[in-house]
Protein backbone atom coordinates (compact mmCIF):
# COMPACT_ATOMS: atom_id res chain seq x y z
CA UNK A 1 0.00 0.00 0.00
CA UNK A 2 1.31 3.62 -0.79
CA UNK A 3 0.98 6.38 1.89
CA UNK A 4 -1.11 9.55 0.64
CA UNK A 5 1.59 11.97 0.53
CA UNK A 6 0.17 15.65 0.51
CA UNK A 7 0.66 17.51 -2.71
CA UNK A 8 0.07 20.72 -4.48
CA UNK A 9 -0.44 19.27 -7.72
CA UNK A 10 -3.27 17.85 -8.97
CA UNK A 11 -4.47 15.28 -12.35
CA UNK A 12 -1.51 13.02 -12.68
CA UNK A 13 0.32 13.52 -8.81
CA UNK A 14 -2.23 13.37 -6.92
CA UNK A 15 -1.69 10.95 -4.05
CA UNK A 16 1.77 11.52 -3.56
CA UNK A 17 5.06 13.16 -5.91
CA UNK A 18 7.29 9.85 -6.96
CA UNK A 19 4.61 8.26 -9.37
CA UNK A 20 1.21 9.39 -10.59
CA UNK A 21 -2.15 8.51 -8.92
CA UNK A 22 -2.93 4.47 -9.68
CA UNK A 23 -7.17 5.05 -9.26
CA UNK A 24 -9.03 1.51 -9.53
CA UNK A 25 -12.18 1.65 -11.04
CA UNK A 26 -14.37 -1.52 -10.28
CA UNK A 27 -15.06 -3.04 -13.41
CA UNK A 28 -17.70 -5.92 -12.60
CA UNK A 29 -20.26 -4.35 -14.29
CA UNK A 30 -22.04 -0.97 -15.07
CA UNK A 31 -20.09 1.66 -17.09
CA UNK A 32 -16.73 1.42 -15.77
CA UNK A 33 -15.03 1.90 -18.93
CA UNK A 34 -16.13 5.74 -18.97
CA UNK A 35 -14.58 6.52 -15.69
CA UNK A 36 -11.46 4.85 -17.09
CA UNK A 37 -11.73 7.09 -20.24
CA UNK A 38 -12.72 10.38 -17.96
CA UNK A 39 -8.93 9.19 -15.80
CA UNK A 40 -7.09 8.85 -18.79
CA UNK A 41 -8.00 12.32 -20.16
CA UNK A 42 -6.77 14.03 -16.92
CA UNK A 43 -3.82 12.00 -16.96
CA UNK A 44 -4.28 9.95 -14.09
CA UNK A 45 -3.95 5.72 -14.28
CA UNK A 46 -7.14 3.93 -14.63
CA UNK A 47 -6.91 0.59 -13.00
CA UNK A 48 -9.56 -2.26 -13.65
CA UNK A 49 -10.79 -3.36 -10.56
CA UNK A 50 -12.77 -6.97 -10.34
CA UNK A 51 -10.60 -9.10 -7.58
CA UNK A 52 -10.33 -8.46 -3.97
CA UNK A 53 -6.46 -8.40 -3.98
CA UNK A 54 -6.32 -5.89 -6.28
CA UNK A 55 -7.68 -3.07 -4.15
CA UNK A 56 -3.83 -3.35 -2.28
CA UNK A 57 -2.72 -1.99 -5.81
CA UNK A 58 -4.47 0.57 -6.33
CA UNK A 59 -4.74 4.51 -4.28
CA UNK A 60 -8.49 5.07 -5.03
CA UNK A 61 -11.44 3.08 -5.57
CA UNK A 62 -14.37 4.58 -8.19
CA UNK A 63 -17.81 2.54 -8.36
CA UNK A 64 -18.96 3.15 -11.37
CA UNK A 65 -23.33 3.33 -12.63
CA UNK A 66 -24.48 -0.02 -13.81
CA UNK A 67 -27.05 -2.19 -11.84
CA UNK A 68 -26.44 -2.10 -7.92
CA UNK A 69 -28.09 -5.51 -7.46
CA UNK A 70 -25.76 -6.95 -10.18
CA UNK A 71 -22.62 -5.05 -8.92
CA UNK A 72 -23.34 -6.32 -5.65
CA UNK A 73 -23.72 -9.68 -5.55
CA UNK A 74 -20.82 -10.14 -7.90
CA UNK A 75 -19.23 -8.34 -5.24
CA UNK A 76 -20.42 -10.10 -2.58
CA UNK A 77 -19.56 -13.48 -4.28
CA UNK A 78 -15.87 -12.55 -5.19
CA UNK A 79 -14.78 -10.78 -1.56
CA UNK A 80 -14.78 -7.51 -2.64
CA UNK A 81 -16.70 -5.72 0.44
CA UNK A 82 -14.48 -6.73 3.62
CA UNK A 83 -11.46 -5.99 1.74
CA UNK A 84 -12.66 -2.65 0.64
CA UNK A 85 -14.07 -1.95 3.80
CA UNK A 86 -10.35 -2.41 5.16
CA UNK A 87 -8.81 0.02 2.42
CA UNK A 88 -11.63 2.90 3.45
CA UNK A 89 -10.48 2.04 7.18
CA UNK A 90 -6.92 3.18 6.16
CA UNK A 91 -7.97 6.07 4.60
CA UNK A 92 -8.53 5.31 0.59
CA UNK A 93 -10.39 7.33 -1.33
CA UNK A 94 -13.92 5.56 -2.48
CA UNK A 95 -16.29 7.71 -5.01
CA UNK A 96 -19.97 6.25 -6.06
CA UNK A 97 -21.94 7.29 -8.76
CA UNK A 98 -25.57 6.09 -9.04
CA UNK A 99 -25.37 2.84 -8.32
CA UNK A 100 -22.03 3.05 -6.71
CA UNK A 101 -24.03 5.61 -4.07
CA UNK A 102 -26.23 2.83 -3.67
CA UNK A 103 -23.20 0.60 -3.07
CA UNK A 104 -21.51 2.85 -0.34
CA UNK A 105 -24.80 4.04 1.76
CA UNK A 106 -25.40 2.59 5.02
CA UNK A 107 -28.86 2.58 4.64
CA UNK A 108 -30.51 1.07 1.21
CA UNK A 109 -34.35 0.63 2.07
CA UNK A 110 -35.64 -2.00 0.63
CA UNK A 111 -32.52 -3.51 -0.85
CA UNK A 112 -32.21 -7.58 -0.93
CA UNK A 113 -28.88 -7.81 0.51
CA UNK A 114 -26.21 -5.83 1.72
CA UNK A 115 -23.86 -3.71 0.28
CA UNK A 116 -19.98 -1.95 1.55
CA UNK A 117 -22.46 0.66 4.22
CA UNK A 118 -19.29 2.42 4.17
CA UNK A 119 -20.85 6.56 4.17
CA UNK A 120 -23.92 7.48 6.86
CA UNK A 121 -26.22 8.41 3.89
CA UNK A 122 -29.97 6.82 3.17
CA UNK A 123 -30.16 5.92 -0.30
CA UNK A 124 -33.42 5.58 -2.66
CA UNK A 125 -33.31 3.49 -5.23
CA UNK A 126 -34.79 4.39 -8.59
CA UNK A 127 -36.36 7.36 -6.50
CA UNK A 128 -37.56 9.63 -9.43
CA UNK A 129 -39.28 6.88 -11.65
CA UNK A 130 -38.63 4.40 -14.37
CA UNK A 131 -36.51 5.81 -17.56
CA UNK A 132 -38.86 7.74 -19.35
CA UNK A 133 -38.33 9.82 -16.00
CA UNK A 134 -34.17 9.81 -16.49
CA UNK A 135 -33.35 13.53 -16.98
CA UNK A 136 -30.34 15.84 -17.36
CA UNK A 137 -30.46 19.11 -15.36
CA UNK A 138 -27.13 21.84 -14.72
CA UNK A 139 -26.03 22.03 -10.96
CA UNK A 140 -24.63 24.77 -7.99
CA UNK A 141 -21.59 22.74 -6.92
CA UNK A 142 -20.44 23.74 -2.90
CA UNK A 143 -16.48 24.63 -3.87
CA UNK A 144 -17.00 24.05 -8.02
CA UNK A 145 -15.35 26.89 -9.98
CA UNK A 146 -16.23 27.25 -13.65
CA UNK A 147 -19.92 26.98 -13.57
CA UNK A 148 -22.75 24.72 -13.14
CA UNK A 149 -21.83 20.90 -13.78
CA UNK A 150 -24.49 19.56 -16.31
CA UNK A 151 -25.40 16.22 -14.60
CA UNK A 152 -27.15 13.26 -16.14
CA UNK A 153 -29.48 11.10 -14.10
CA UNK A 154 -30.30 8.05 -15.01
CA UNK A 155 -33.24 5.84 -13.10
CA UNK A 156 -30.97 7.91 -10.52
CA UNK A 157 -31.05 7.10 -6.68
CA UNK A 158 -31.89 9.94 -3.98
CA UNK A 159 -29.82 10.52 -1.25
CA UNK A 160 -33.14 10.88 1.27
CA UNK A 161 -30.88 11.37 4.91
CA UNK A 162 -27.21 12.51 6.04
CA UNK A 163 -25.47 11.72 8.58
CA UNK A 164 -23.90 14.34 11.15
CA UNK A 165 -20.37 13.97 9.11
CA UNK A 166 -22.08 14.32 5.94
CA UNK A 167 -21.13 17.36 3.75
CA UNK A 168 -23.98 18.35 0.43
CA UNK A 169 -22.33 19.38 -2.12
CA UNK A 170 -25.27 19.45 -4.71
CA UNK A 171 -29.02 19.87 -4.97
CA UNK A 172 -31.50 19.78 -7.64
CA UNK A 173 -33.92 22.86 -7.49
CA UNK A 174 -35.91 21.42 -5.53
CA UNK A 175 -33.70 20.42 -2.65
CA UNK A 176 -33.21 17.19 -3.36
CA UNK A 177 -29.64 16.23 -2.79
CA UNK A 178 -27.65 14.66 -4.99
CA UNK A 179 -23.79 14.80 -4.34
CA UNK A 180 -22.52 14.03 -1.23
CA UNK A 181 -19.16 14.01 1.01
CA UNK A 182 -18.08 12.05 3.85
CA UNK A 183 -14.25 12.20 4.58
CA UNK A 184 -12.53 10.75 1.92
CA UNK A 185 -15.54 9.07 0.14
CA UNK A 186 -18.07 10.77 -2.17
CA UNK A 187 -21.29 9.98 -3.27
CA UNK A 188 -23.43 11.42 -6.57
CA UNK A 189 -26.87 10.45 -7.45
CA UNK A 190 -25.56 11.32 -11.29
CA UNK A 191 -22.88 10.09 -13.85
CA UNK A 192 -20.22 12.80 -14.64
CA UNK A 193 -18.27 9.79 -16.70
CA UNK A 194 -21.11 10.60 -19.25
CA UNK A 195 -20.04 13.83 -20.14
CA UNK A 196 -16.84 15.83 -20.69
CA UNK A 197 -16.78 17.92 -17.59
CA UNK A 198 -14.19 16.09 -15.61
CA UNK A 199 -14.44 18.05 -12.66
CA UNK A 200 -15.74 15.68 -10.42
CA UNK A 201 -13.06 13.19 -11.35
CA UNK A 202 -10.54 15.87 -10.62
CA UNK A 203 -12.38 16.64 -7.49
CA UNK A 204 -11.96 12.99 -6.00
CA UNK A 205 -8.10 12.90 -7.20
CA UNK A 206 -7.82 16.01 -4.41
CA UNK A 207 -9.87 13.76 -1.73
CA UNK A 208 -6.67 11.75 -0.41
CA UNK A 209 -4.51 14.86 -0.02
CA UNK A 210 -3.75 16.26 3.16
CA UNK B 1 -25.83 12.41 -33.86
CA UNK B 2 -28.65 13.31 -35.47
CA UNK B 3 -32.01 15.64 -34.09
CA UNK B 4 -33.23 14.68 -30.85
CA UNK B 5 -36.41 14.69 -29.04
CA UNK B 6 -36.38 16.84 -25.62
CA UNK B 7 -38.83 17.99 -23.81
CA UNK B 8 -38.48 19.54 -20.16
CA UNK B 9 -39.55 17.80 -17.04
CA UNK B 10 -39.67 19.06 -12.95
CA UNK B 11 -35.75 18.97 -12.34
CA UNK B 12 -34.48 18.95 -16.53
CA UNK B 13 -34.77 17.80 -20.02
CA UNK B 14 -35.69 14.12 -20.52
CA UNK B 15 -35.62 11.71 -23.76
CA UNK B 16 -32.61 12.89 -24.44
CA UNK B 17 -30.09 11.27 -26.65
CA UNK B 18 -27.56 10.71 -23.49
CA UNK B 19 -30.15 9.60 -21.64
CA UNK B 20 -31.21 7.08 -24.00
CA UNK B 21 -27.91 5.90 -24.71
CA UNK B 22 -26.44 5.79 -21.33
CA UNK B 23 -28.92 3.54 -19.87
CA UNK B 24 -27.29 0.99 -22.20
CA UNK B 25 -23.71 1.63 -20.55
CA UNK B 26 -25.22 1.21 -17.63
CA UNK B 27 -26.04 -2.42 -18.74
CA UNK B 28 -22.61 -3.25 -19.76
CA UNK B 29 -20.98 -5.86 -18.83
CA UNK B 30 -24.20 -8.21 -17.78
CA UNK B 31 -26.73 -10.13 -18.37
CA UNK B 32 -30.59 -9.25 -19.94
CA UNK B 33 -32.45 -12.19 -19.47
CA UNK B 34 -36.12 -13.59 -21.19
CA UNK B 35 -38.68 -14.14 -18.49
CA UNK B 36 -42.25 -15.19 -19.39
CA UNK B 37 -43.67 -14.82 -15.61
CA UNK B 38 -42.59 -12.13 -12.62
CA UNK B 39 -41.45 -15.40 -10.68
CA UNK B 40 -38.82 -16.20 -13.69
CA UNK B 41 -38.34 -12.27 -13.39
CA UNK B 42 -37.34 -12.39 -9.63
CA UNK B 43 -35.33 -15.89 -9.93
CA UNK B 44 -33.03 -13.48 -12.50
CA UNK B 45 -32.61 -10.43 -10.52
CA UNK B 46 -31.50 -12.68 -8.03
CA UNK B 47 -29.22 -14.54 -10.20
CA UNK B 48 -27.89 -11.04 -11.30
CA UNK B 49 -29.01 -9.88 -14.13
CA UNK B 50 -29.02 -6.39 -14.91
CA UNK B 51 -32.65 -6.20 -17.16
CA UNK B 52 -34.98 -8.69 -18.27
CA UNK B 53 -36.73 -9.04 -21.21
CA UNK B 54 -40.90 -9.61 -20.83
CA UNK B 55 -42.16 -12.07 -23.02
CA UNK B 56 -45.68 -13.79 -23.28
CA UNK B 57 -43.32 -16.74 -24.91
CA UNK B 58 -39.36 -17.39 -24.88
CA UNK B 59 -38.26 -17.66 -28.67
CA UNK B 60 -38.06 -21.20 -28.51
CA UNK B 61 -41.69 -21.76 -28.00
CA UNK B 62 -42.80 -18.89 -30.30
CA UNK B 63 -41.08 -21.18 -32.80
CA UNK B 64 -42.09 -24.16 -31.69
CA UNK B 65 -46.05 -22.68 -31.67
CA UNK B 66 -45.61 -20.55 -35.08
CA UNK B 67 -48.82 -18.48 -36.49
CA UNK B 68 -48.11 -14.38 -36.08
CA UNK B 69 -46.29 -13.12 -32.86
CA UNK B 70 -47.32 -10.34 -31.53
CA UNK B 71 -45.93 -7.72 -28.09
CA UNK B 72 -46.68 -9.28 -25.05
CA UNK B 73 -49.88 -8.99 -23.50
CA UNK B 74 -49.88 -5.68 -20.94
CA UNK B 75 -50.86 -7.50 -18.15
CA UNK B 76 -48.09 -9.46 -18.04
CA UNK B 77 -45.42 -7.04 -18.45
CA UNK B 78 -46.84 -4.77 -15.70
CA UNK B 79 -47.01 -8.13 -13.13
CA UNK B 80 -43.17 -8.50 -14.20
CA UNK B 81 -42.69 -4.59 -14.06
CA UNK B 82 -43.62 -4.91 -10.28
CA UNK B 83 -41.88 -7.67 -8.90
CA UNK B 84 -38.65 -6.64 -10.00
CA UNK B 85 -36.07 -3.64 -9.12
CA UNK B 86 -34.39 -3.82 -12.14
CA UNK B 87 -34.73 -2.77 -15.51
CA UNK B 88 -37.69 -4.19 -17.85
CA UNK B 89 -37.36 -4.26 -21.49
CA UNK B 90 -40.57 -5.38 -23.98
CA UNK B 91 -40.46 -6.28 -27.80
CA UNK B 92 -42.80 -4.79 -30.92
CA UNK B 93 -42.80 -6.18 -34.18
CA UNK B 94 -40.61 -4.33 -36.26
CA UNK B 95 -42.53 -1.50 -38.17
CA UNK B 96 -44.98 -1.40 -35.14
CA UNK B 97 -44.87 1.69 -34.11
CA UNK B 98 -48.06 1.71 -32.06
CA UNK B 99 -47.09 -1.48 -30.44
CA UNK B 100 -43.62 0.61 -29.39
CA UNK B 101 -46.10 3.60 -28.22
CA UNK B 102 -48.13 1.59 -25.74
CA UNK B 103 -44.94 0.01 -24.39
CA UNK B 104 -43.56 3.35 -23.62
CA UNK B 105 -47.19 4.59 -22.31
CA UNK B 106 -47.23 1.00 -20.24
CA UNK B 107 -43.33 2.44 -18.61
CA UNK B 108 -40.97 -0.11 -19.94
CA UNK B 109 -37.50 0.74 -19.43
CA UNK B 110 -36.43 -0.07 -23.47
CA UNK B 111 -38.34 -1.44 -25.87
CA UNK B 112 -36.60 -4.04 -28.48
CA UNK B 113 -38.01 -3.68 -31.91
CA UNK B 114 -37.63 -7.49 -32.76
CA UNK B 115 -37.48 -9.88 -35.47
CA UNK B 116 -38.19 -12.62 -32.75
CA UNK B 117 -41.99 -11.25 -33.56
CA UNK B 118 -43.77 -11.18 -36.94
CA UNK B 119 -42.87 -8.55 -38.45
CA UNK B 120 -46.04 -5.80 -39.08
CA UNK B 121 -44.05 -3.51 -42.03
CA UNK B 122 -41.82 -4.75 -45.09
CA UNK B 123 -40.43 -1.46 -45.72
CA UNK B 124 -39.98 0.31 -42.75
CA UNK B 125 -38.51 0.51 -39.18
CA UNK B 126 -39.98 2.25 -36.24
CA UNK B 127 -38.28 6.06 -36.28
CA UNK B 128 -36.95 5.42 -32.90
CA UNK B 129 -35.85 9.39 -32.34
CA UNK B 130 -39.62 10.13 -31.96
CA UNK B 131 -39.88 8.61 -28.36
CA UNK B 132 -38.80 9.17 -24.88
CA UNK B 133 -38.14 5.29 -24.43
CA UNK B 134 -34.73 4.14 -25.64
CA UNK B 135 -34.82 1.36 -28.18
CA UNK B 136 -32.48 -2.22 -28.86
CA UNK B 137 -32.29 -3.35 -32.10
CA UNK B 138 -30.59 -6.20 -33.72
CA UNK B 139 -28.29 -6.23 -36.78
CA UNK B 140 -26.46 -8.98 -38.74
CA UNK B 141 -23.81 -6.81 -39.98
CA UNK B 142 -22.25 -3.11 -39.72
CA UNK B 143 -24.99 -1.35 -42.39
CA UNK B 144 -28.01 -3.01 -40.77
CA UNK B 145 -26.20 -1.52 -37.27
CA UNK B 146 -26.07 1.93 -38.64
CA UNK B 147 -29.22 2.18 -40.24
CA UNK B 148 -31.29 1.00 -36.86
CA UNK B 149 -28.92 3.87 -35.31
CA UNK B 150 -29.05 6.22 -37.82
CA UNK B 151 -33.25 5.52 -36.71
CA UNK B 152 -33.01 6.14 -33.63
CA UNK B 153 -31.79 3.12 -31.75
CA UNK B 154 -29.54 3.86 -28.89
CA UNK B 155 -28.10 0.39 -28.17
CA UNK B 156 -27.57 -2.62 -30.30
CA UNK B 157 -27.43 -6.04 -30.59
CA UNK B 158 -26.30 -9.36 -32.35
CA UNK B 159 -29.36 -10.53 -34.03
CA UNK B 160 -27.83 -14.89 -33.67
CA UNK B 161 -30.32 -16.80 -34.16
CA UNK B 162 -33.53 -17.00 -31.51
CA UNK B 163 -34.59 -19.84 -29.84
CA UNK B 164 -32.48 -22.46 -31.30
CA UNK B 165 -29.65 -22.34 -27.94
CA UNK B 166 -26.83 -22.50 -31.35
CA UNK B 167 -24.33 -19.80 -30.68
CA UNK B 168 -22.94 -19.97 -34.15
CA UNK B 169 -25.54 -17.40 -36.06
CA UNK B 170 -25.00 -14.77 -33.25
CA UNK B 171 -20.97 -15.45 -33.53
CA UNK B 172 -21.10 -14.89 -37.58
CA UNK B 173 -22.72 -11.57 -37.01
CA UNK B 174 -20.59 -10.21 -34.23
CA UNK B 175 -17.68 -10.68 -36.33
CA UNK B 176 -19.30 -9.21 -38.97
CA UNK B 177 -19.98 -6.04 -37.16
CA UNK B 178 -16.17 -6.04 -35.90
CA UNK B 179 -14.60 -6.64 -38.90
CA UNK B 180 -16.30 -4.12 -40.79
CA UNK B 181 -15.55 -1.58 -37.89
CA UNK B 182 -11.84 -2.45 -38.54
CA UNK B 183 -11.89 -1.74 -42.05
CA UNK B 184 -13.19 1.55 -42.22
CA UNK B 185 -9.65 2.34 -40.39
CA UNK B 186 -8.17 2.45 -43.79
CA UNK B 187 -10.56 4.27 -45.86
CA UNK B 188 -10.18 7.14 -47.10
CA UNK B 189 -12.95 9.92 -47.74
CA UNK B 190 -13.95 8.36 -50.86
CA UNK B 191 -13.94 5.11 -49.20
CA UNK B 192 -16.14 6.36 -46.44
CA UNK B 193 -18.38 7.67 -49.01
CA UNK B 194 -18.99 4.60 -50.88
CA UNK B 195 -19.74 2.73 -47.56
CA UNK B 196 -22.24 5.23 -46.59
CA UNK B 197 -23.81 5.18 -49.86
CA UNK B 198 -23.79 1.03 -49.44
CA UNK B 199 -25.04 1.31 -46.01
CA UNK B 200 -27.95 3.97 -46.49
CA UNK B 201 -26.46 6.11 -44.01
CA UNK B 202 -25.18 9.14 -43.61
CA UNK B 203 -21.55 9.33 -44.62
CA UNK B 204 -20.61 11.58 -41.17
CA UNK B 205 -22.40 8.42 -38.74
CA UNK B 206 -19.88 6.38 -41.10
CA UNK B 207 -17.02 8.43 -40.08
CA UNK B 208 -17.52 8.60 -36.37
CA UNK B 209 -17.14 4.56 -36.41
CA UNK B 210 -14.05 5.28 -38.55
CA UNK B 211 -12.56 7.13 -35.90
CA UNK B 212 -13.68 6.12 -32.97
CA UNK B 213 -13.32 2.41 -34.20
CA UNK B 214 -16.58 1.41 -32.28
CA UNK B 215 -20.41 1.81 -32.58
CA UNK B 216 -21.78 5.42 -31.03
CA UNK B 217 -23.93 3.12 -28.92
CA UNK B 218 -23.61 -0.16 -26.98
CA UNK B 219 -23.33 -3.44 -28.80
CA UNK B 220 -24.77 -6.36 -27.40
CA UNK B 221 -25.06 -10.11 -28.07
CA UNK B 222 -28.15 -12.27 -28.40
CA UNK B 223 -29.14 -15.78 -30.10
CA UNK B 224 -28.25 -18.72 -29.04
CA UNK B 225 -26.32 -18.40 -25.92
CA UNK B 226 -26.79 -21.19 -23.80
CA UNK B 227 -23.62 -22.03 -21.54
CA UNK B 228 -21.08 -19.95 -19.35
CA UNK B 229 -19.10 -20.67 -21.94
CA UNK B 230 -20.99 -18.76 -24.90
CA UNK B 231 -21.54 -16.02 -22.61
CA UNK B 232 -18.05 -15.66 -22.27
CA UNK B 233 -17.13 -16.33 -26.45
CA UNK B 234 -19.01 -13.80 -26.92
CA UNK B 235 -17.12 -11.19 -24.61
CA UNK B 236 -14.14 -12.07 -25.71
CA UNK B 237 -15.60 -11.55 -29.25
CA UNK B 238 -16.16 -7.98 -28.18
CA UNK B 239 -19.80 -8.30 -27.77
CA UNK B 240 -19.92 -5.54 -23.94
CA UNK B 241 -23.15 -7.99 -22.62
CA UNK B 242 -25.19 -10.45 -23.02
CA UNK B 243 -29.30 -11.37 -24.15
CA UNK B 244 -30.08 -14.58 -22.97
CA UNK B 245 -33.52 -15.96 -24.15
CA UNK B 246 -34.40 -19.67 -24.01
CA UNK B 247 -31.14 -21.08 -22.97
CA UNK B 248 -31.92 -20.24 -19.59
CA UNK B 249 -35.48 -21.53 -18.57
CA UNK B 250 -35.54 -24.33 -20.95
CA UNK B 251 -32.23 -25.85 -18.97
CA UNK B 252 -32.18 -28.08 -16.19
CA UNK B 253 -31.42 -25.77 -13.35
CA UNK B 254 -32.54 -22.26 -14.17
CA UNK B 255 -31.56 -20.49 -11.45
CA UNK B 256 -28.16 -21.66 -10.74
CA UNK B 257 -27.43 -21.39 -14.78
CA UNK B 258 -28.12 -17.85 -15.35
CA UNK B 259 -25.59 -17.19 -12.04
CA UNK B 260 -23.39 -18.62 -13.58
CA UNK B 261 -24.12 -16.72 -17.25
CA UNK B 262 -23.68 -13.54 -15.20
CA UNK B 263 -20.31 -14.57 -13.41
CA UNK B 264 -18.82 -15.62 -16.47
CA UNK B 265 -19.86 -12.74 -18.62
CA UNK B 266 -18.05 -10.56 -15.82
CA UNK B 267 -14.88 -12.23 -15.46
CA UNK B 268 -14.61 -13.71 -19.27
CA UNK B 269 -11.05 -13.92 -19.56
CA UNK B 270 -11.23 -16.25 -16.08
CA UNK B 271 -11.08 -20.02 -17.67
CA UNK B 272 -10.13 -21.17 -14.30
CA UNK B 273 -13.45 -19.39 -12.91
CA UNK B 274 -15.48 -20.25 -16.22
CA UNK B 275 -14.86 -23.84 -15.51
CA UNK B 276 -15.94 -23.93 -11.87
CA UNK B 277 -18.92 -22.33 -12.92
CA UNK B 278 -20.35 -24.66 -15.47
CA UNK B 279 -19.49 -27.22 -13.42
CA UNK B 280 -22.50 -29.76 -12.93
CA UNK B 281 -25.18 -27.19 -13.98
CA UNK B 282 -27.18 -30.07 -15.55
CA UNK B 283 -29.02 -30.54 -19.06
CA UNK B 284 -28.85 -26.97 -20.87
CA UNK B 285 -31.59 -26.26 -23.54
CA UNK B 286 -31.46 -29.05 -26.16
CA UNK B 287 -30.81 -26.84 -29.08
CA UNK B 288 -31.49 -26.96 -32.53
CA UNK B 289 -28.96 -27.26 -35.84
CA UNK B 290 -29.28 -24.40 -38.73
CA UNK B 291 -29.60 -26.56 -41.14
CA UNK B 292 -32.71 -28.35 -39.64
CA UNK B 293 -34.18 -25.03 -39.54
CA UNK B 294 -36.19 -24.55 -43.28
CA UNK B 295 -35.15 -20.72 -44.57
CA UNK B 296 -38.68 -19.40 -44.19
CA UNK B 297 -38.30 -19.91 -40.52
CA UNK B 298 -34.82 -18.46 -40.16
CA UNK B 299 -36.23 -15.10 -37.65
CA UNK B 300 -32.57 -13.52 -38.39
CA UNK B 301 -33.42 -12.69 -42.05
CA UNK B 302 -36.48 -10.17 -40.96
CA UNK B 303 -35.47 -6.65 -41.10
CA UNK B 304 -33.85 -4.56 -44.06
Amino acid sequence: MSKLIPSSSLGSKAFGSERSARVGVLSLQGDFSEHLATLRGIGAEGVDVRRPEQLDDVDALIIPGGESTTIGKLAQNYGIIPKLRERSAQGMPVWGTCAGAIFLAKDVPGHPHPLAELMDITVERNAFGRQIDSFEADLDVEGMAGGEFHAVFIRAPKITRIGPGVAVLARLRDGTVVAVREGTLLATSFHPELTRDERFHRLFLTLGQG
Amino acid sequence: MASLQNTSGANGSTGTWTLKSGLARMLKGGVIMDVVTAEQARIAEEAGAVAVMALERVPADIRAAGGVARMSDPQKIIEIMSAVTIPVMAKCRIGHFVEAQVLEALGVDYVDESEVLTPADEQFHVQKHDFKVPFVCGARDLGEALRRINEGAAMIRSKGEAGTGNIVEAVRHLRAILTEIRTLAGLKDTGLDARAEEYRVPVELVRDVATNQRLPVVLFCAGGIATPADAALTMQLGAEGNFVGSGIYKSEDPARRAKAIVEATTHFTDAKLIAEVSRGLGEPMRGLSLETIPAGERLAIRGW
